[in-house]
């Protein structure tokens, strides 16, 4: 069958996204694990190898972009690499999310701080757990997979609300640790919208498999009801 | 000839002449083994003069004639003391249009191997390279028939299982898709990167979504003031598509030109 380096060359592009998903998940698991841990060395490792998923981000860019320019895709291969484009840069986006979070656990430094971690560390599991799954239905192009992946966003969104009410809590409580416990409406807002990340990548599932575009579980960030 | 060298062929300063007419301007260019590069550019570039260049195909015009080198093994193919026919079986050609003898399929492979002395099976010659050139399969039940009766592209594919035979180290291709529909044409350049694993091999097209496909590097060609063909950029493939360097290299892949 004709198009050998065509196909070769998306699938190494595939592949390459599979890793910088990996990457994104085992920060954004690192960067939540320090929020307990206080480990402040491995916050800064997630804060600077955020460098590294940048750069990967820019190597997949062009590698597509090369793809684009000397082999002239069309129908399906040319909606796989546009749609590839838009995940590479969902994904450095929520690698952005990641280092954002170890930010957080490097201002606290050690202070004493009551954060609403089941939460969290849920939140995360969940989103990671979409994520992963979102890619795998993403790179077989099933857009059956794709299309329930959204509907989990419910979920977080209400793990979301419960952490955004004990936050408040804490902080009528606790007004002294209220520079502290601020910081943990990052953290939530920051998985929140990894979540709503996820819904596009499976968009893109979609529009691979069909040539339809369109938003899923129709909620974005300014939509929240909070 | 055979002591190695770091690039299958070089052009040091070659100028090409038809007569008093100029037809490429001192052309320097070092080709990478087994690797694919493409000569791009308008009409009357001189890129068909340059290919016909590296194993002496211009000898057949009488006009023509040539200053510069062009190395081979570090030797310059235009000393007198080279042997054009040894060197055309060592840097073979495919032609724009296919043309296989009016032969069976088998007698095209067999018989050009023969005269150049090949004394091995010519059975197993004959499927060796029908295979390198992705053509066996089709053809392996009837090798008696007619090569004129194969499509265009199968032709196209036994040209190029010909050119095999007699075991070159370089195949020139001169437009060897343009008579060939886009199946055939996408076809021949999947075979094109099967063979680079083992032939370098350089291609003049005017298809330059062509080049783009299937080469590594690619040659940018265009006609300067008084009408000769120079060399405007040399680069990795996937550079001169999407960084050149040059404002007449981007101009004409841009399509703002020519």
């Amino acid at each position: 069958m004709p198009r050998n380096t065509l196909n070769r060359q998306l699938n190494m592009v595939q592949d390459e996204i599979l890793i910088l998903g990996s990457m994104v998940e085992q920060a954004t698991r690192a960067a939540v694990g320090t929020l307990k841990s206080r480990d402040l060395r491995e916050a800064k490792l997630v804060f600077e190898q955020d460098q590294i998923i940048n750069e990967k981000r820019f190597a997949i860019e062009n590698a597509i972009l090369i793809l684009m320019a000397t082999q002239q895709p069309m129908a399906r291969d040319l909606r796989t690499l546009a749609a590839l484009l838009e995940v590479n840069t969902e994904l450095e986006r929520m690698g952005d999310y990641a280092k954002g979070i170890a930010k957080v656990t490097l201002r606290m430094g050690n202070a004493e701080v009551n954060l609403p971690m089941v939460e969290i560390n849920q939140m995360a599991e969940l989103a990671v757990g979409m994520l992963h799954r979102a890619l795998g239905a993403f790179i077989e192009e099933n857009a059956n997979l794709a299309v329930a992946i959204p509907k989990e966003d419910d979920r977080i969104d209400e793990l979301f609300n419960t952490a955004y009410s004990k936050i408040l809590h804490e902080m009528v409580a606790n007004p002294s640790t209220i520079d502290n416990v601020n910081l943990a409406l990052w953290v939530i807002h920051n998985l929140e919208r990894m979540a709503d990340r996820v819904s596009n990548i499976c968009e893109r599932t979609v529009f691979i498999a069909t040539g339809e575009l369109f938003e899923m579980d129709g909620m974005d960030e300014e939509d929240l009801d909070v | 000839m055979n002591q190695p060298s770091k690039y299958a062929i070089e052009t040091r300063g070659l100028n090409i002449f038809y007569g008093d007419f100029q037809a490429v301007k001192d052309i320097s260019l070092q080709f990478e083994r087994n690797r694919i590069t493409a000569i791009i550019g308008p009409s009357g570039c001189g890129k068909s003069t340059v290919l016909r260049a590296f194993n002496r195909m211009n000898d057949f015009v009488p006009s023509a004639h040539a200053t510069g080198e062009v190395l081979y093994h570090d030797q310059n193919i235009n000393h007198p003391s080279v042997d054009a026919v040894q060197l055309r079986r060592l840097i073979g050609m495919v032609f724009q249009k296919p043309n296989p003898f009016p032969k069976s399929i088998y007698d095209n492979i067999a018989w050009g191997a023969k005269m150049n002395g090949f004394r091995g099976n010519t059975d197993d010659l004959v499927e060796e390279t029908l295979r390198q050139a992705a053509l066996w399969d089709e053809v392996k039940d009837n090798l008696k028939r007619s090569a004129l009766a194969l499509s265009g592209g199968q032709q196209q594919r036994l040209c190029i299982a010909r050119a095999l035979a007699v075991r070159p180290e370089i195949i020139l291709m001169d437009e060897p898709c343009s008579a060939l529909d886009p199946i055939a044409t996408l076809k021949i350049e999947d075979l094109m990167r099967e063979l680079s694993q083992n032939y370098t091999i350089i291609i003049v097209t005017h298809n330059m979504q062509q080049a783009a496909r299937a080469s590594d590097y690619t040659a940018f060609f265009t006609m300067d003031t008084d009408r000769s063909g120079i060399m405007v950029e040399y680069n990795e493939t996937s550079l001169i598509f999407t960084k050149p360097k040059d404002q007449r290299t981007e101009d004409y892949i841009t399509g703002r030109f020519g």
